[in-house]
Protein backbone atom coordinates (compact mmCIF):
# COMPACT_ATOMS: atom_id res chain seq x y z
CA UNK A 1 0.00 0.00 0.00
CA UNK A 2 1.11 3.35 -0.66
CA UNK A 3 2.60 5.73 1.87
CA UNK A 4 0.51 8.06 3.17
CA UNK A 5 0.60 12.09 2.10
CA UNK A 6 -0.34 13.14 5.59
CA UNK A 7 -0.86 10.89 8.61
CA UNK A 8 -1.86 12.23 11.77
CA UNK A 9 -1.29 10.38 14.81
CA UNK A 10 -3.74 10.66 17.80
CA UNK A 11 -3.13 14.51 17.86
CA UNK A 12 -4.24 16.68 20.83
CA UNK A 13 -4.33 20.06 21.35
CA UNK A 14 -5.45 22.27 24.02
CA UNK A 15 -5.61 26.04 23.94
CA UNK A 16 -4.98 27.97 27.04
CA UNK A 17 -6.27 30.89 28.05
CA UNK A 18 -6.53 32.73 31.48
CA UNK A 19 -9.93 31.44 33.35
CA UNK A 20 -9.93 28.61 31.28
CA UNK A 21 -8.83 26.04 28.65
CA UNK A 22 -10.35 25.06 25.62
CA UNK A 23 -9.78 21.70 23.67
CA UNK A 24 -9.97 22.25 20.36
CA UNK A 25 -8.94 19.20 19.25
CA UNK A 26 -8.91 16.02 20.76
CA UNK A 27 -7.14 12.68 19.30
CA UNK A 28 -7.71 13.03 16.28
CA UNK A 29 -6.20 10.36 13.58
CA UNK A 30 -6.62 9.67 10.08
CA UNK A 31 -4.71 9.45 6.91
CA UNK A 32 -4.30 11.32 3.49
CA UNK A 33 -3.41 8.85 0.82
CA UNK A 34 -1.88 10.12 -2.17
CA UNK A 35 -4.46 11.96 -4.89
CA UNK A 36 -6.95 11.65 -2.82
CA UNK A 37 -9.88 14.50 -2.25
CA UNK A 38 -10.61 14.62 1.53
CA UNK A 39 -12.90 16.62 2.66
CA UNK A 40 -13.43 17.98 6.76
CA UNK A 41 -16.54 19.52 7.53
CA UNK A 42 -17.48 20.83 11.41
CA UNK A 43 -19.29 23.83 12.88
CA UNK A 44 -17.43 26.71 13.92
CA UNK A 45 -15.31 26.09 16.53
CA UNK A 46 -14.86 22.07 15.81
CA UNK A 47 -10.93 23.40 15.37
CA UNK A 48 -10.93 22.84 11.67
CA UNK A 49 -8.37 25.68 11.41
CA UNK A 50 -6.33 24.26 14.14
CA UNK A 51 -5.77 20.98 12.55
CA UNK A 52 -4.74 22.82 9.44
CA UNK A 53 -2.60 25.25 11.59
CA UNK A 54 -0.77 22.26 12.69
CA UNK A 55 -0.41 20.14 9.64
CA UNK A 56 1.54 23.48 8.26
CA UNK A 57 3.62 23.89 11.10
CA UNK A 58 2.28 27.06 12.65
CA UNK A 59 1.29 24.85 16.03
CA UNK A 60 2.86 22.14 17.76
CA UNK A 61 0.32 19.01 19.24
CA UNK A 62 -0.13 18.42 22.30
CA UNK A 63 0.00 14.88 22.08
CA UNK A 64 0.43 12.81 19.13
CA UNK A 65 2.39 12.59 15.43
CA UNK A 66 2.15 14.59 12.38
CA UNK A 67 3.56 12.50 9.42
CA UNK A 68 4.38 13.62 6.17
CA UNK A 69 5.04 11.66 3.08
CA UNK A 70 5.92 8.80 5.70
CA UNK A 71 8.30 10.82 8.21
CA UNK A 72 8.24 13.09 11.00
CA UNK A 73 9.92 16.16 9.64
CA UNK A 74 12.02 18.34 11.84
CA UNK A 75 10.40 21.25 10.45
CA UNK A 76 6.70 20.93 8.64
CA UNK A 77 6.78 24.83 7.47
CA UNK A 78 6.48 24.77 4.01
CA UNK A 79 6.39 21.02 3.61
CA UNK A 80 2.77 21.34 2.58
CA UNK A 81 0.86 23.92 0.10
CA UNK A 82 -1.60 25.98 2.36
CA UNK A 83 -3.99 28.50 1.53
CA UNK A 84 -6.17 30.12 4.67
CA UNK A 85 -9.91 31.57 4.52
CA UNK A 86 -8.44 34.51 3.21
CA UNK A 87 -7.25 35.10 -0.31
CA UNK A 88 -4.06 37.45 2.21
CA UNK A 89 -2.28 38.68 -1.21
CA UNK A 90 0.28 41.04 -0.64
CA UNK A 91 -1.56 44.89 -2.05
CA UNK A 92 2.23 45.47 -2.59
CA UNK A 93 2.81 43.26 -5.29
CA UNK A 94 1.61 42.54 -8.91
CA UNK A 95 -0.63 39.25 -9.19
CA UNK A 96 2.90 37.16 -10.79
CA UNK A 97 4.77 38.58 -7.91
CA UNK A 98 2.59 37.15 -5.39
CA UNK A 99 1.78 33.79 -6.95
CA UNK A 100 5.63 33.23 -6.68
CA UNK A 101 5.97 33.84 -3.23
CA UNK A 102 6.37 30.29 -1.91
CA UNK A 103 9.15 29.70 -4.64
CA UNK A 104 10.95 33.22 -3.49
CA UNK A 105 10.95 31.79 -0.18
CA UNK A 106 12.07 28.91 -1.39
CA UNK A 107 15.21 29.99 -2.81
CA UNK A 108 14.32 29.78 -6.51
CA UNK A 109 15.44 32.40 -8.97
CA UNK A 110 12.53 35.15 -9.64
CA UNK A 111 13.38 35.13 -13.39
CA UNK A 112 12.61 30.73 -13.26
CA UNK A 113 9.30 31.57 -11.62
CA UNK A 114 8.21 33.85 -12.65
CA UNK A 115 8.16 31.91 -16.42
CA UNK A 116 6.62 28.75 -14.66
CA UNK A 117 3.70 31.06 -13.37
CA UNK A 118 3.04 32.97 -16.88
CA UNK A 119 2.77 29.53 -17.98
CA UNK A 120 0.07 28.41 -15.14
CA UNK A 121 -2.24 31.88 -15.46
CA UNK A 122 -4.57 30.40 -17.77
CA UNK A 123 -5.04 27.49 -16.03
CA UNK A 124 -6.22 29.38 -13.27
CA UNK A 125 -8.00 32.20 -15.27
CA UNK A 126 -5.93 34.63 -14.60
CA UNK A 127 -3.86 35.82 -18.05
CA UNK A 128 -3.34 38.93 -18.99
CA UNK A 129 -4.08 39.90 -15.40
CA UNK A 130 -0.03 39.47 -14.24
CA UNK A 131 0.66 42.89 -13.72
CA UNK A 132 -2.35 43.78 -11.81
CA UNK A 133 -2.18 44.62 -8.04
CA UNK A 134 -4.74 42.67 -6.20
CA UNK A 135 -7.59 45.45 -5.26
CA UNK A 136 -8.02 45.66 -8.95
CA UNK A 137 -9.03 41.91 -9.19
CA UNK A 138 -12.76 40.54 -8.34
CA UNK A 139 -13.43 38.28 -5.10
CA UNK A 140 -13.38 35.13 -7.78
CA UNK A 141 -10.09 35.93 -9.00
CA UNK A 142 -8.41 36.62 -6.21
CA UNK A 143 -8.99 33.61 -4.95
CA UNK A 144 -8.19 31.73 -8.01
CA UNK A 145 -4.41 33.99 -7.67
CA UNK A 146 -4.28 32.78 -3.93
CA UNK A 147 -4.61 29.12 -5.10
CA UNK A 148 -2.88 29.41 -7.66
CA UNK A 149 0.12 30.69 -5.21
CA UNK A 150 -0.59 27.93 -3.03
CA UNK A 151 -0.43 25.64 -6.26
CA UNK A 152 3.15 27.19 -7.33
CA UNK A 153 4.70 26.05 -3.96
CA UNK A 154 4.78 22.72 -5.65
CA UNK A 155 3.77 20.71 -2.97
CA UNK A 156 2.43 17.47 -3.78
CA UNK A 157 -0.20 18.13 -0.70
CA UNK A 158 -2.88 21.27 -0.63
CA UNK A 159 -3.98 22.18 2.66
CA UNK A 160 -7.26 24.63 1.25
CA UNK A 161 -8.71 26.15 4.78
CA UNK A 162 -12.27 27.18 3.29
CA UNK A 163 -10.95 28.80 0.30
CA UNK A 164 -14.54 29.64 -1.35
CA UNK A 165 -16.07 30.71 1.75
CA UNK A 166 -16.34 34.57 1.09
CA UNK A 167 -17.77 33.89 -2.33
CA UNK A 168 -20.81 33.95 -3.19
CA UNK A 169 -22.88 31.43 -4.17
CA UNK A 170 -22.73 30.89 -8.68
CA UNK A 171 -18.87 31.79 -8.05
CA UNK A 172 -18.26 29.07 -6.04
CA UNK A 173 -19.55 26.55 -7.50
CA UNK A 174 -18.01 27.94 -10.48
CA UNK A 175 -14.28 27.49 -8.46
CA UNK A 176 -15.64 23.68 -6.91
CA UNK A 177 -16.01 22.56 -10.72
CA UNK A 178 -12.99 24.45 -11.77
CA UNK A 179 -10.94 23.24 -8.99
CA UNK A 180 -11.79 19.25 -9.80
CA UNK A 181 -10.70 19.78 -13.31
CA UNK A 182 -7.34 21.07 -11.93
CA UNK A 183 -7.27 18.48 -9.04
CA UNK A 184 -7.57 15.70 -11.76
CA UNK A 185 -5.61 17.12 -14.35
CA UNK A 186 -2.34 18.04 -12.43
CA UNK A 187 -3.03 14.81 -9.59
CA UNK A 188 -2.48 16.88 -6.65
CA UNK A 189 -3.64 15.80 -2.71
CA UNK A 190 -6.12 17.95 -1.00
CA UNK A 191 -7.24 18.65 2.00
CA UNK A 192 -10.28 20.72 1.93
CA UNK A 193 -12.12 22.60 5.03
CA UNK A 194 -15.61 23.74 4.63
CA UNK A 195 -18.72 24.22 7.10
CA UNK A 196 -20.98 23.99 3.74
CA UNK A 197 -22.26 19.84 3.50
CA UNK A 198 -23.00 19.94 -0.14
CA UNK A 199 -19.70 21.73 -0.93
CA UNK A 200 -18.05 18.63 1.04
CA UNK A 201 -19.93 15.85 -0.75
CA UNK A 202 -19.58 17.49 -4.33
CA UNK A 203 -15.56 17.48 -3.86
CA UNK A 204 -14.70 14.61 -1.96
CA UNK A 205 -13.36 11.41 -1.82
CA UNK A 206 -13.84 10.99 1.41
CA UNK A 207 -15.71 13.42 4.01
CA UNK A 208 -14.36 13.67 7.63
CA UNK A 209 -17.39 15.05 10.44
CA UNK A 210 -15.65 16.68 13.42
CA UNK A 211 -17.85 17.46 16.10
CA UNK A 212 -17.51 20.75 18.26
CA UNK A 213 -15.36 21.42 20.93
CA UNK A 214 -13.12 19.23 21.60
CA UNK A 215 -12.99 18.39 17.72
CA UNK A 216 -12.83 14.72 17.53
CA UNK A 217 -13.79 12.47 14.33
CA UNK A 218 -17.45 11.71 14.81
CA UNK A 219 -17.79 10.10 10.95
CA UNK A 220 -15.74 9.04 8.33
CA UNK A 221 -17.98 8.74 5.17
CA UNK A 222 -16.48 7.53 1.93
CA UNK A 223 -18.44 9.27 -1.39
CA UNK A 224 -18.57 6.77 -4.12
CA UNK A 225 -19.98 9.46 -6.49
CA UNK A 226 -18.75 9.08 -10.35
CA UNK A 227 -15.98 11.22 -11.19
CA UNK A 228 -15.97 13.82 -13.12
CA UNK A 229 -18.65 15.36 -11.49
CA UNK A 230 -20.87 18.12 -12.75
CA UNK A 231 -23.12 20.71 -10.51
CA UNK A 232 -26.33 18.76 -11.97
CA UNK A 233 -25.34 16.02 -9.57
CA UNK A 234 -26.74 17.54 -6.54
CA UNK A 235 -30.00 16.53 -7.80
CA UNK A 236 -28.98 12.94 -7.71
CA UNK A 237 -31.27 10.77 -4.82
CA UNK A 238 -27.95 9.34 -4.49
CA UNK A 239 -25.93 12.68 -3.74
CA UNK A 240 -28.95 14.04 -1.28
CA UNK A 241 -28.93 10.65 1.08
CA UNK A 242 -25.52 11.53 1.51
CA UNK A 243 -25.68 15.11 2.49
CA UNK A 244 -28.55 13.94 4.62
CA UNK A 245 -26.71 11.61 6.73
CA UNK A 246 -24.16 14.35 6.81
CA UNK A 247 -26.25 16.97 8.03
CA UNK A 248 -28.13 14.29 10.61
CA UNK A 249 -24.64 13.66 11.72
CA UNK A 250 -23.81 17.38 12.27
CA UNK A 251 -27.20 17.01 14.31
CA UNK A 252 -29.00 19.31 12.00
CA UNK A 253 -33.00 18.47 12.53
CA UNK A 254 -33.59 17.08 8.83
CA UNK B 1 -4.68 64.52 -10.32
CA UNK B 2 -8.55 66.25 -11.70
CA UNK B 3 -7.28 70.28 -12.33
CA UNK B 4 -10.82 71.88 -12.15
CA UNK B 5 -11.16 69.93 -8.68
CA UNK B 6 -7.66 69.96 -6.89
CA UNK B 7 -5.65 72.91 -8.24
CA UNK B 8 -8.27 75.65 -9.15
CA UNK B 9 -10.21 76.36 -5.97
CA UNK B 10 -7.09 76.92 -3.80
CA UNK B 11 -5.15 79.04 -6.17
CA UNK B 12 -8.64 81.20 -6.74
CA UNK B 13 -8.99 81.55 -2.88
CA UNK B 14 -5.29 82.48 -2.76
CA UNK B 15 -5.21 85.45 -5.23
CA UNK B 16 -8.60 86.84 -3.86
CA UNK B 17 -6.64 86.81 -0.58
CA UNK B 18 -3.77 89.00 -1.83
CA UNK B 19 -6.25 91.23 -3.72
CA UNK B 20 -8.25 91.45 -0.64
CA UNK B 21 -4.91 92.02 1.55
CA UNK B 22 -3.82 94.86 -1.14
CA UNK B 23 -7.18 97.04 -0.21
CA UNK B 24 -7.03 96.29 3.23
CA UNK B 25 -3.72 98.29 3.44
CA UNK B 26 -5.08 100.84 1.07
CA UNK B 27 -8.29 101.27 2.97
CA UNK B 28 -7.11 101.67 6.20
CA UNK B 29 -3.90 104.05 5.81
CA UNK B 30 -1.71 101.79 7.91
CA UNK B 31 2.22 102.48 7.20
CA UNK B 32 4.16 99.67 5.70
CA UNK B 33 5.68 98.80 8.76
CA UNK B 34 2.53 97.70 10.77
CA UNK B 35 1.20 96.27 7.08
CA UNK B 36 3.10 95.87 3.74
CA UNK B 37 1.23 95.85 0.73
CA UNK B 38 1.92 92.49 -1.28
CA UNK B 39 3.99 94.35 -3.81
CA UNK B 40 6.06 95.94 -1.16
CA UNK B 41 6.67 92.41 0.03
CA UNK B 42 7.61 91.42 -3.34
CA UNK B 43 10.01 94.60 -3.95
CA UNK B 44 11.85 94.20 -1.07
CA UNK B 45 12.36 90.34 -1.99
CA UNK B 46 13.94 91.63 -4.92
CA UNK B 47 16.07 94.04 -3.74
CA UNK B 48 17.50 91.56 -1.23
CA UNK B 49 18.13 88.82 -3.11
CA UNK B 50 21.79 88.31 -3.22
CA UNK B 51 20.94 88.34 0.97
CA UNK B 52 17.99 86.10 0.29
CA UNK B 53 19.58 83.17 -1.77
CA UNK B 54 22.88 82.87 0.54
CA UNK B 55 19.87 82.63 3.28
CA UNK B 56 17.46 80.14 1.32
CA UNK B 57 21.06 77.86 0.91
CA UNK B 58 22.02 78.09 4.39
CA UNK B 59 18.78 76.93 5.62
CA UNK B 60 18.27 74.42 3.14
CA UNK B 61 21.40 72.57 3.90
CA UNK B 62 20.70 72.56 7.79
CA UNK B 63 17.53 71.24 6.87
CA UNK B 64 18.86 68.69 4.60
CA UNK B 65 21.29 67.44 6.79
CA UNK B 66 19.36 67.82 9.98
CA UNK B 67 16.21 65.85 7.60
CA UNK B 68 18.80 63.08 7.32
CA UNK B 69 19.95 62.69 10.51
CA UNK B 70 16.05 62.87 11.66
CA UNK B 71 15.32 59.77 9.54
CA UNK B 72 18.11 58.04 10.73
CA UNK B 73 17.20 58.34 14.51
CA UNK B 74 13.50 58.13 13.73
CA UNK B 75 13.35 55.04 11.75
CA UNK B 76 16.40 53.46 13.91
CA UNK B 77 14.38 53.88 16.87
CA UNK B 78 11.25 52.50 15.52
CA UNK B 79 13.30 49.52 14.18
CA UNK B 80 14.67 49.29 17.32
CA UNK B 81 11.39 49.70 19.24
CA UNK B 82 10.26 46.58 16.42
CA UNK B 83 12.68 44.10 17.45
CA UNK B 84 12.93 44.38 21.09
CA UNK B 85 9.35 45.04 22.85
CA UNK B 86 11.34 45.95 26.45
CA UNK B 87 12.58 49.16 24.28
CA UNK B 88 9.64 50.08 23.26
CA UNK B 89 7.85 50.27 26.64
CA UNK B 90 10.70 52.17 28.11
CA UNK B 91 10.88 54.22 24.95
CA UNK B 92 7.80 54.88 23.74
CA UNK B 93 6.78 57.46 26.76
CA UNK B 94 10.32 59.36 27.17
CA UNK B 95 9.48 60.33 23.09
CA UNK B 96 5.76 61.32 23.77
CA UNK B 97 7.13 63.43 27.19
CA UNK B 98 10.51 65.06 24.55
CA UNK B 99 7.82 66.63 22.17
CA UNK B 100 6.34 68.43 24.97
CA UNK B 101 9.20 70.16 26.05
CA UNK B 102 9.94 73.66 24.62
CA UNK B 103 11.78 74.16 21.19
CA UNK B 104 12.23 77.80 22.19
CA UNK B 105 13.88 76.69 25.60
CA UNK B 106 16.32 73.89 24.26
CA UNK B 107 17.68 75.66 21.65
CA UNK B 108 19.08 78.34 23.88
CA UNK B 109 20.89 75.10 25.39
CA UNK B 110 21.92 73.75 22.56
CA UNK B 111 24.13 76.95 21.79
CA UNK B 112 25.27 76.70 25.07
CA UNK B 113 26.53 73.16 24.35
CA UNK B 114 27.24 73.62 21.09
CA UNK B 115 28.43 76.92 20.11
CA UNK B 116 26.92 79.46 17.17
CA UNK B 117 26.75 78.02 13.84
CA UNK B 118 24.91 75.57 11.99
CA UNK B 119 25.09 72.89 14.36
CA UNK B 120 22.40 73.79 16.71
CA UNK B 121 20.25 74.53 13.76
CA UNK B 122 20.84 71.15 12.69
CA UNK B 123 20.07 70.09 16.21
CA UNK B 124 16.65 71.54 16.77
CA UNK B 125 15.79 70.04 12.88
CA UNK B 126 16.21 67.02 14.06
CA UNK B 127 14.95 67.27 17.50
CA UNK B 128 11.48 68.45 15.77
CA UNK B 129 11.20 65.59 12.82
CA UNK B 130 12.62 62.30 14.18
CA UNK B 131 9.77 62.04 16.82
CA UNK B 132 6.87 61.95 13.47
CA UNK B 133 9.08 59.70 11.83
CA UNK B 134 9.72 57.46 14.89
CA UNK B 135 6.12 56.93 15.67
CA UNK B 136 4.70 56.70 12.64
CA UNK B 137 7.63 54.31 11.15
CA UNK B 138 7.05 52.14 14.57
CA UNK B 139 3.04 52.37 13.51
CA UNK B 140 2.91 51.36 10.72
CA UNK B 141 5.38 48.30 11.57
CA UNK B 142 3.03 47.00 14.26
CA UNK B 143 0.09 47.10 11.58
CA UNK B 144 1.43 44.83 9.39
CA UNK B 145 -1.56 42.20 9.05
CA UNK B 146 -0.50 39.07 11.41
CA UNK B 147 -2.38 36.52 9.20
CA UNK B 148 0.00 37.49 6.31
CA UNK B 149 3.01 36.50 8.64
CA UNK B 150 1.08 33.43 9.74
CA UNK B 151 0.82 32.55 6.06
CA UNK B 152 4.59 33.50 5.24
CA UNK B 153 5.95 31.45 8.31
CA UNK B 154 3.59 28.39 7.21
CA UNK B 155 5.52 28.56 3.38
CA UNK B 156 8.64 28.13 5.61
CA UNK B 157 9.71 31.87 5.10
CA UNK B 158 12.70 32.61 7.98
CA UNK B 159 12.48 36.21 9.93
CA UNK B 160 14.76 37.98 7.71
CA UNK B 161 12.04 37.19 4.56
CA UNK B 162 8.95 38.25 6.80
CA UNK B 163 10.71 41.48 7.44
CA UNK B 164 11.22 42.33 3.29
CA UNK B 165 8.30 41.15 2.28
CA UNK B 166 5.53 42.00 4.74
CA UNK B 167 6.49 44.15 7.76
CA UNK B 168 8.91 46.69 5.61
CA UNK B 169 6.58 47.02 2.64
CA UNK B 170 3.17 47.42 5.07
CA UNK B 171 5.23 50.32 6.92
CA UNK B 172 5.92 52.36 4.03
CA UNK B 173 2.29 54.02 3.53
CA UNK B 174 2.64 55.29 7.51
CA UNK B 175 5.94 55.92 7.33
CA UNK B 176 5.49 58.65 4.28
CA UNK B 177 2.76 59.96 6.60
CA UNK B 178 5.30 60.76 8.80
CA UNK B 179 7.97 61.84 6.46
CA UNK B 180 5.58 64.06 5.23
CA UNK B 181 4.68 65.71 8.59
CA UNK B 182 8.70 66.03 9.03
CA UNK B 183 9.38 67.59 6.28
CA UNK B 184 6.88 70.50 6.82
CA UNK B 185 8.26 71.05 10.21
CA UNK B 186 11.75 71.04 9.42
CA UNK B 187 12.10 74.49 7.56
CA UNK B 188 10.03 76.22 10.19
CA UNK B 189 12.61 74.35 12.96
CA UNK B 190 15.31 75.32 11.02
CA UNK B 191 14.60 79.41 10.58
CA UNK B 192 14.27 79.10 14.93
CA UNK B 193 17.44 77.52 15.28
CA UNK B 194 18.76 80.13 13.08
CA UNK B 195 16.90 82.99 14.81
CA UNK B 196 18.18 82.11 18.26
CA UNK B 197 21.45 80.85 17.26
CA UNK B 198 22.34 82.98 14.43
CA UNK B 199 23.37 80.89 11.73
CA UNK B 200 23.15 83.24 8.85
CA UNK B 201 19.92 81.71 7.22
CA UNK B 202 16.43 82.47 6.61
CA UNK B 203 15.58 82.49 10.38
CA UNK B 204 18.59 85.09 10.67
CA UNK B 205 17.61 86.96 7.82
CA UNK B 206 13.82 87.25 9.78
CA UNK B 207 15.50 88.45 13.18
CA UNK B 208 17.44 91.74 11.48
CA UNK B 209 14.72 92.12 9.23
CA UNK B 210 12.40 92.12 12.46
CA UNK B 211 15.22 94.38 14.42
CA UNK B 212 15.23 96.87 11.45
CA UNK B 213 11.63 97.50 11.43
CA UNK B 214 12.00 96.42 8.15
CA UNK B 215 8.21 94.35 8.12
CA UNK B 216 8.12 94.02 4.31
CA UNK B 217 11.27 91.64 4.66
CA UNK B 218 10.14 90.10 7.42
CA UNK B 219 6.86 89.02 5.23
CA UNK B 220 9.50 87.85 2.31
CA UNK B 221 11.36 85.70 5.10
CA UNK B 222 7.64 84.39 6.23
CA UNK B 223 6.69 83.53 2.03
CA UNK B 224 9.69 81.76 1.40
CA UNK B 225 9.86 79.38 4.61
CA UNK B 226 6.27 78.31 3.56
CA UNK B 227 7.23 77.73 -0.04
CA UNK B 228 10.19 75.85 1.06
CA UNK B 229 7.91 73.81 3.48
CA UNK B 230 5.59 73.05 0.68
CA UNK B 231 7.92 72.22 -1.69
CA UNK B 232 9.48 69.73 0.69
CA UNK B 233 6.27 68.25 0.94
CA UNK B 234 5.17 68.02 -2.83
CA UNK B 235 8.72 66.50 -3.67
CA UNK B 236 7.85 63.72 -0.98
CA UNK B 237 4.43 63.20 -1.66
CA UNK B 238 5.54 62.56 -4.92
CA UNK B 239 8.63 60.07 -4.00
CA UNK B 240 5.78 58.21 -2.06
CA UNK B 241 3.57 57.82 -5.22
CA UNK B 242 6.39 56.73 -7.10
CA UNK B 243 7.52 54.23 -4.39
CA UNK B 244 3.95 53.25 -3.95
CA UNK B 245 1.73 52.65 -6.45
CA UNK B 246 -0.47 50.14 -5.40
CA UNK B 247 -1.58 52.65 -2.62
CA UNK B 248 -2.50 55.41 -4.98
CA UNK B 249 -3.20 52.65 -7.95
CA UNK B 250 -6.23 54.20 -10.06
CA UNK B 251 -8.98 51.23 -8.63
CA UNK B 252 -8.10 52.42 -5.49
CA UNK B 253 -8.36 56.10 -5.73
CA UNK B 254 -11.50 55.75 -7.74
CA UNK B 255 -12.80 53.64 -5.44
CA UNK B 256 -11.87 56.40 -2.95
CA UNK B 257 -13.63 59.13 -5.31
CA UNK B 258 -16.29 56.89 -5.28
CA UNK B 259 -16.92 57.18 -1.95
CA UNK B 260 -16.62 60.69 -1.55
CA UNK B 261 -13.24 60.61 0.23
CA UNK B 262 -11.78 63.08 -2.48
Amino acid sequence: MATPRIEIRNVSKTFFGVHHSVPALENISFKVMPGEFITIIGASGSGKSTLFNLCVGLLEPDEGEILIDGKIPEKRAGMLGYMPQHDLLLPWRSVLDNVIIPQEIQGIPKKESRQKALEMLPHFGLETFENEYPSALSGGMRQRAALLRTWLAGRSTLCLDEPFGALDALTRKELQNWLLKVWQEFERTVMFITHDVEEAVYLADRVIVLSARPGKIKRELKIDLPRPRRQRIIADPEFGKLVRELLMESGVDV
Amino acid sequence: MNWRKNIVPPIALIVILIIGWYFVVKISGWSSFILPTPFDVIQAGWETRDLLLDAVGTTLLATGIGLILALIAGVGIAALTDFWPLAHQALYPILVVSQTIQILAIAPILIIWFGFGMTPTILTVVLFCFFPLAVSTADGLISSNPELISLLRAMGANKKQIWRMVRMPSALPSFFSGLRLAVTYSVVAATIGEWVGGSPGLGLYMLRSKNALATDQVFVAMFITSLLSVTLFMLVYGIERLALPWYYSKQRTEQWDELGIY
